[in-house]
């Protein structure tokens, strides 16, 4: 009964609510929306990194990562993998990788790269270069002089499909091998960056350029979704020799991106804030109208023998169904609009090099999160309804008779 | 004061409780305006600043199309005749040369690619930061020939030490093979690992001997006093430089044409800035536009009474909008006063965000962040609030020109 009531004291003054009702409706909207832009942005970065050849997490020999050289190499992957069997849950993928510096040449132009020896199956299935190749072809498993260049490093070694590419670099004996590859594939990458650093080639000819044997540089793994990652990595560290190898979630291997994301969490709470002051002062101040235009009536209750705390009660009920159907309108709202900017996303192709530079791919597509949803609507609904108790407790608190008076 | 901002300013205070929350309201969104947009300027200007800095300068003055391919053959064959010219601008603060490019670099453990820069002692001091970067043995001097600085994560991959050789092998601008041994004299750091981890400095000398180059450099490399000359002294170089008769056509480039990235980073930061502000504003529109609504709305029988002895409805306008604007300038003034002071008291004492500080190295800035307090950082976001503003005051104050007389004498 006395929502009922309250939900017709809201409307008595129809413009009024409005105004306040678009005011939460915006202030809501743009908190969901522009949180999941943001979880967007991290969820676009996170993704590409852990695509580019990171994986969900990494073993390496150790010291790999300090420098990462042929001495740090793992000699006996097939020990690891036995591990791997026994220890990732069933739908985990693996892929084992050389991967060395080396320097590419061709007659004109000579650069700095990485050398990656991939698997070609099992790599497609845990990197993005099964996918990733846009002109002529990936890999075959025996491919022994194919190489898979990025479309950046093409451009700029000024070569094309067929033609070859010289790859030098230090051997276990520690002298410098040099092998030359035919480009059978180019790729391209979320970031330019990756198309320069990058070049691929199966790991047996990797092995056998580099006198490797059957040693590997890295080991990277893709989890099932919704696994726990640290469960698996101290699982892992349990079942290999501590001395000889290290794991690492791609938390501690993506340190740009795992930094954004914790800055990223304080500043979303900071803009659910400063939205929800810049609508309070609008809650406050309407509420406050809505009581003082009804003194006579509070007045009137209160002569007849109202509690104040019902008072109190009544105008925080109609504060309440205030922010309540600005809320609902205002989700409603945003999924819609993030329900629409997920099939296309939002191109940042003209700014390419400017989204580069801030490590973002190119396209982003908001990323709900729960929690950011939870928190934007207690936020507006609890400090709502907080600030509201002022005007409620002054309505709570006139007098009966003055109150009459007041015309 | 005439009689009707005399009206309009005793209106306001009719309700004092009311004015001083929109006056917050307006206040508060100004404060934030002025703080945030100091701190995304205080923090371009870092970035910019340090990569103008560490490595590429303001300007540059290039061979065309070197900066696309990076190809040694691409020189500016004459730097004597740009320094000549360089010397006749005076917003100029300093300039260098340098040779660059790609060469394998071993130890006698290790060897990988790293790019070779020669650079001017004397001259790449004045330009860059990389003499205040050495952490280990000492910066190069003129009389260096076979000494090189290196970065510290390359001199971690390659297990260098001071005063250990490096054999530089690559390739020289006439073709043949460019080979020579260098002690290192020198390691620095700039928390910027992309440039700690591919790059070593030896003097531009030995460069030019070892690659073949002749007199020829590949950069020109120009601070200017102010960040703001950069332009004027870009066109003053273009048209002297085409008086130079030159074979191949010299390019004269801006740092953002030499950092592409930079440029846009900063662009749509400013970009999703704007959309963050407007939308914040847009909520302090609707919050206050009830407070002026209500303005008119609980004196219609004061205007209805006003209308029939004689009063235009333009006057009625012009009062109410004198009486909104008074509140928004109120607010707008206190909010750029609080926010001014709060902006210079975090520019003189710095916001830690050692926290996040593997990420913003990478972009050059240190842990510690700094707003700069601008008059265009303290000015555009409260003209925003004020324009929205206006408009929100605008809605009620025509509307109020439809009332009639007599129906608003009636109104309760």
């Amino acid at each position: 009964m006395y929502l009922q009531l309250a939900w017709r004291n809201i409307w008595r003054n129809t413009r009024r609510t409005t105004v306040i009702l678009v005011a939460v409706i915006i202030g809501i909207w743009s908190m969901i929306l522009l949180g999941a832009l943001m979880r967007g942005i991290a969820a676009g970065m996170i993704k590409n990194g852990i695509s580019t050849l990171t994986g969900h997490l990494q073993i390496h020999h150790i010291g790999y990562r300090d420098d990462p050289a042929i001495e740090t190499s793992m000699a006996n992957p097939q020990m690891i993998e036995n591990a791997l069997t026994l220890v990732l849950p069933i739908e985990s993928m693996w892929a084992t990788r050389v991967r060395v510096n080396a320097v590419a040449s061709n007659a004109r132009h000579s650069s700095g790269v990485t050398l990656v020896g991939i698997d070609p199956l099992s790599e497609a299935r845990v990197s993005f270069i099964g996918k990733a190749i846009s002109k002529g072809r990936y890999l075959e498993q025996s491919d022994p002089n194919g190489i898979l260049v990025g479309a950046a490093l093409l451009d700029k070694f000024e070569t094309k499909l067929g033609r070859k590419l010289v790859l030098m670099s230090q051997n276990t004996s520690g002298e410098i091998a040099s092998r030359a590859f035919h480009i059978v594939g180019i790729f391209n990458a979320e970031m330019q960056a990756t198309e320069k650093q990058f070049v691929f080639v199966t790991r047996p000819a990797s092995q056998q350029m580099l006198n490797l044997g059957h040693g590997i540089s890295e080991i990277s793994v893709i989890l099932p979704e919704k696994t726990d990652i640290s469960a698996i990595i101290s699982a892992l560290k349990d079942a290999l020799p501590q001395d000889q190898y290290e794991v690492h979630s791609w938390r501690e291997l993506l340190p740009f991106q795992t930094a954004y994301l914790r800055i990223l969490d304080g500043f979303i709470w900071i803009w659910y804030l400063v939205v929800f002051v810049a609508m309070g002062f609008g809650i406050v101040n309407t509420t406050l109208m809505a009581v003082f235009e009804r003194m006579r009536e509070f007045g009137l209750l209160k002569a007849l023998g109202m509690n104040p705390w019902w008072i109190l009660r009544a105008v925080l009920t109609e504060s309440f169904l205030l922010l309540f159907s600005g809320m609902i309108i205002g989700n409603i709202l945003a999924f819609l609009s993030i329900y629409l900017l997920s099939g296309i996303g939002i191109d940042l192709s003209a700014m390419a090099a400017g989204a580069e530079y801030a490590g973002m791919s190119r396209i982003i597509y908001p990323a709900i999160e729960f929690k950011d949803i939870m928190m934007a609507n207690s936020i507006v609904m609890l400090l709502g309804l907080l600030v509201s108790a002022y005007p409620a407790t002054k309505a709570a608190r006139f007098m009966p008779v003055k109150a009459l008076a007041h015309t | 004061m005439t009689i009707d901002v005399k009206m309009a300013w005793r209106n306001i205070w009719r309700n004092p409780r009311r004015s001083i929350l929109t006056i917050s309201a307006i206040a508060f969104s100004s404060l934030l305006l002025v703080f945030m947009l100091s701190f995304q300027f205080g923090s371009y200007e870092t970035m910019i600043n340090t990569s103008v800095k560490i490595h590429i300068g303001h300007l540059q003055v290039q061979a065309d199309e070197y900066l696309d391919k990076k190809t040694i053959g691409l020189v500016v064959p004459n730097p004597a005749a740009v320094a000549a010219v360089l010397e006749t601008i005076p917003q100029v603060e300093a300039y260098t040369f340098r040779g660059q490019t790609f060469s394998l670099v071993s130890s006698k453990q290790r060897t990988c690619g790293a790019v070779v820069t020669g650079i001017d002692p004397r001259r790449e001091a004045q330009v860059s930061r990389l003499k205040k970067l050495v952490r280990q043995g000492r910066f190069l001097s003129e009389k260096d020939r076979a000494q090189a600085l290196i970065g510290k994560l390359l001199a971690r991959n390659l297990r260098l030490g001071l005063g250990d050789e490096l054999t530089v092998l690559g390739q020289a601008r006439d073709g043949s093979i460019a080979a020579t041994v260098v002690t290192i004299k020198g390691i620095y750091s700039s928390s910027i690992d992309e440039f700690d981890r591919s790059a070593i400095q030896i003097p531009l000398k030995t460069f030019q001997t070892v690659y073949a180059m002749n007199d020829a450099v590949h950069e020109v490399v120009i601070i200017a006093k102010s960040l703001s000359d950069v332009a004027g002294i870009k066109r003053s170089i273009e048209s002297k430089l085409l008086a130079l008769e030159n074979q191949k056509p010299l390019r004269t480039l801006d740092w953002q044409e030499l950092m592409p990235g930079l440029r846009q980073g900063i662009e749509m930061d400013l970009i999703s800035g704007m959309i963050f502000y407007f939308l914040l504003i847009l909520v302090v529109a609707f919050s206050i536009l009830n407070t002026f609504l209500m303005a008119i709305f609980e004196r219609t029988k004061e205007f209805g009474v006003m209308m029939a002895i004689g009063t235009t409805p333009g006057r009625l306008t012009k009062v109410l909008l004198i009486e909104s604007m008074t509140l928004t300038v109120i607010g707008i003034i206190s909010g750029i006063l609080l926010g001014s002071m709060m902006t210079l008291y975090f520019q003189s004492r710095g916001i830690d965000f050692s926290g996040a500080s593997d990420l913003l190295s990478q972009f050059g800035i240190s842990g510690r962040m700094y707003p700069k307090l601008t008059m265009l950082s303290a000015i555009s976001g409260p003209m925003a609030v004020w324009a929205i503003t206006f408009l929100a005051a605008l809605y009620p104050a025509l509307k109020v020109r439809r009332m009639r007389p007599v129906d608003a004498m009636r109104a309760v």
